[in-house]
């Protein structure tokens, strides 16, 4: 019995200072040797309790072991018969709280790297050239249009076009890939990578229709009453919310969809080669705690900024943001105000923002999310002198198609009703799944809803 | 990826100093486009999205009019295409359509550029059966667009200029006053610059008459997912792209809607004087 390992191999990132002054990836990925380093520390347990964790089931013991033995090729193959979208997972999943939670070595350790190893085996496909094509089954005859090419749009249209429907993906962008594209920034997953992962489908027999808002467009009847025997709707978590405090209109006051969608999917870090314009200033703050928060205080010192702040009403233990996200925001040199939120944005006379009215909390009992709630603090209140506020505290799901459908139901938060193992609608024929279902969540949560959707559109087909 | 094949300028015409029409092929916006609606497009895969409000749609061609003023980089960018040339992307219908009913008397009032979105609402309403009376105002003769047009879905039409040099000597206010002074009007719509709306909605407020304003303000996706075009309407903030783009005048908050357009002016500048220039009239 060889000695456990409880130390996970280092990945090598981008040097902080260096980084904070360009866009391309932060975190480099493991090399072949690390790799299979990192591999070999899997007890190879028989429970495998990381499958469990796992959202779209990928078989992890096996690929992990297909790595140890050096057959890289193996190894993807082995993601790719459950997760259609692997060198994106193994960047922005949040494995800490799934697959990695679950490893025996966690309870000791460090959990085996299995998202780093995921990403290892992806890239290494990549940079062997062509990847691997899945044979579609034969046709069926049958038509599906999906309406969003996110994470769960993607992965269902995938998943439809292999069991041989005729499937139409929809996009209200110019741009193919929904969060991946227009929310998370380049640093963290590079564009060409989801291009890639894009091609790939489209080679597989996906057509893609850029510039069509469904809803708008074409409503979901419509869809239903010329070609189309079925709907998957991941239309995703477009709405921005913001605080209702006063001077939310101020210039400089962005939604951080509006300027993580400036950044990312209009390239407006490349100005004025790229003409779409952001504007940061010196000291930007951002409101939220999760992972769009990390990426807009982080991409807001990528574009200038002097200082970068994350204004958040917990403590940073109830953050949702990933670990390695929050890692990274402090070696760049991002600062956290922990139970503070602010109650007002101060202008100038020309209507700019000059600063933020902040309270201070402390952290009561718990709330419904059994994460303890912050309670404000009397007389604590305080200014911060800042040139641009953005509000990262949630998006609601998009209203263009319910809006459009009145048989489609919704909850009171706007949230398209489905059952949650099969994606099926109060709407015949019609299917959903992703953050339109569940509110904002992760991309591999929305690829696991659009993978049985997808099971589940199947079978509606074969019983027409 | 690059669609390089859909979205053709079939037609280009020079209305007026700085203004262009685009017929664009866009057969299924044109099949469900309505008046009031607007499209986004971009010329380039460098550039930024450009909402416009659609001028005119020819269902059978399946044709997509649009009319812009050359005002900065993108558009200047876009004036410099010709017939025959690809759009990189061209989305709609987005917003809401215009409310259209028989109202009896509607005042359409289009200044400068907005004369092109007031011209589909217009012919909705000459169409519905209301009595229309169209006021176009523009800086100079050379400005003026779509007079004749305009005049065929109107019963009566006051042109007004800055200079005079077509139709009466001053604003679009000055007919309306009258107008409102003389006869009942059921609704006013307005579309033109900030300044423009906003005084047309100062002239209506004391008769009580409601009045449709349409505002184009700064936006990225046009979907509702930004939320960068929110306007302050009757005390609420509402996303213009998917709320709007028309509102109830008297109900927006004018001032700040003129700050938030301001927002990246010295970008807006930067950009043109990258490229060296802009449109012939603003040199």
């Amino acid at each position: 019995m060889p000695k456990i390992n409880y130390v996970r191999e280092k990945m090598p990132t981008q040097d902080p200072a260096v980084r904070v002054t360009n866009f391309s990836e932060v975190a480099l990925g493991y090399d072949a040797q690390t790799a299979v380093l990192e591999a070999a520390r899997c007890l190879s347990c028989k429970k495998a309790p990381c499958k469990d964790g796992c959202p779209v089931g990928v078989d992890i013991p096996s690929f992990i072991k297909l790595i140890k033995d050096g057959d890289f090729g193996g190894a993807i193959n082995k993601i790719k018969e459950k997760n259609s979208l692997p060198a994106i997972c193994g960047r922005v999943c949040p494995q800490e709280s799934q697959c990695e939670k679950y490893c025996l070595l966690s309870k000791k350790g460090d959990a085996v790297g299995i998202g780093r190893l995921e990403r290892f085996a992806a890239d290494y496909e990549m940079s062997r050239g062509e990847a691997q094509l899945k044979t579609p089954a034969a046709p069926s005859g049958r038509q599906v249009a999906i309406v969003g090419s996110g994470p769960s749009g993607l992965t269902a249209a995938a998943d439809l076009c292999l069991l041989g429907h005729d499937v139409t993906l929809f996009e209200a962008l110019h741009t193919p890939g929904g969060v991946l594209v227009y929310g998370i920034p380049e640093f963290r997953l590079p564009k060409g990578i989801v291009a890639r992962e894009i091609e790939t489908i489209e080679k597989m027999g996906v057509e893609i229709r850029t510039n069509m808002v469904i809803g708008k467009i074409h409503t979901l009847d419509e869809l239903l009453n010329s070609t189309y025997d079925a709907i998957f709707i991941g239309t995703g978590a477009g709405l921005p919310y913001f605080m209702n405090i006063p001077g939310e209109n101020l210039n400089g006051v962005y939604s951080a969809n509006e300027f993580l969608t400036r950044a990312n999917l209009m390239k407006a870090y490349l100005f004025p080669e790229h003409l779409t314009p952001i504007y940061v200033g010196q000291r930007v703050a951002v409101v939220g705690g999760g992972n769009v928060a990390m990426d807009a205080a982080r991409t807001a010192l990528r574009l200038g900024a002097r200082e970068s702040f994350i204004i958040y009403r917990r403590s940073d233990k109830e953050m949702p943001a990933r670990h390695e996200e929050v890692e990274h925001a402090h070696e760049e040199g991002v600062q956290f105000h922990f139970l503070t939120s602010p109650t007002a944005i101060e202008g100038d006379e020309q209507g700019w923002v000059k600063g933020l009215n902040c309270l201070r909390y402390e952290l009561g009992e718990p709330d419904a999310s059994g994460r303890r709630s912050p309670v404000p603090i009397p007389g604590s209140d305080f200014f911060m002198s800042m040139d641009t506020v953005i509000m990262a505290i949630g998006q609601g799901p998009n209203p263009l198609v319910p809006q459009t459908t009145p048989d489609l139901e919704t909850n009171r938060w706007g949230n398209i009703v489905a059952d949650e193992g099969t994606g099926r609608t109060s709407k015949t024929a019609v299917f959903a799944g992703g953050d339109v279902v569940t509110g904002a969540a992760t991309v591999i949560l929305a690829m696991g809803a659009g993978k049985k959707a997808a099971q589940a559109i199947d079978e509606y087909l074969k019983g027409l | 990826m690059i669609n390089k094949t859909k979205y053709r300028i079939l037609r280009k015409k020079v209305l007026g100093t700085c203004l262009k029409l685009m017929d664009v092929e866009a057969p299924e916006i044109a099949a469900k486009g309505l008046p009031g609606q607007f499209i986004i497009l971009r010329t380039d895969e460098n550039g930024e999205r450009i909402p416009l409000t659609i001028a005119d749609l020819d269902r059978e061609k399946g044709l997509v009019t649009i009319i812009f003023q050359e005002v900065g980089r993108s558009t200047d960018d876009l004036g410099e295409m010709e017939e025959g040339q690809y759009l990189q992307d061209f989305v709609g219908p987005l917003g809401r359509p215009s409310e259209i009913e028989a109202f009896g008397t509607v005042v359409c009032v289009g200044g400068g550029v907005g004369v092109a979105p007031i011209y589909p609402i217009t012919r909705a309403m000459f169409e519905a059966g209301n009595r229309v009376i169209s006021i176009i105002g523009a800086r100079n003769a050379n400005q003026l667009i779509l007079k004749e047009e305009m005049k065929q879905v109107s019963h009566e039409l006051f042109v007004v200029s800055d200079d005079g040099s077509v139709g009466e000597k001053g604003l679009v206010t000055a007919p309306l006053q009258s107008i409102l002074d003389e006869e009942k009007v059921d609704r006013v719509v307005a579309v033109g610059p900030l300044v423009m709306m906003k005084a047309v909605c100062e002239v209506t407020r004391p008769y009580g008459v409601p009045t449709i304003v349409s505002l184009n303000p700064i936006m990225v996706d046009g979907t509702g997912m930004c939320g960068g075009c929110r306007v302050v309407v009757g005390g609420q903030t509402r996303f213009a792209c998917v709320d709007g783009p028309e509102f109830d005048g008297h109900q927006v908050d004018w001032d700040e809607a003129r700050q938030r357009a301001r927002m990246f002016l010295p970008q807006e500048k930067a950009a043109r004087e990258a490229r060296g220039g802009g449109c012939a009239c603003r040199k």
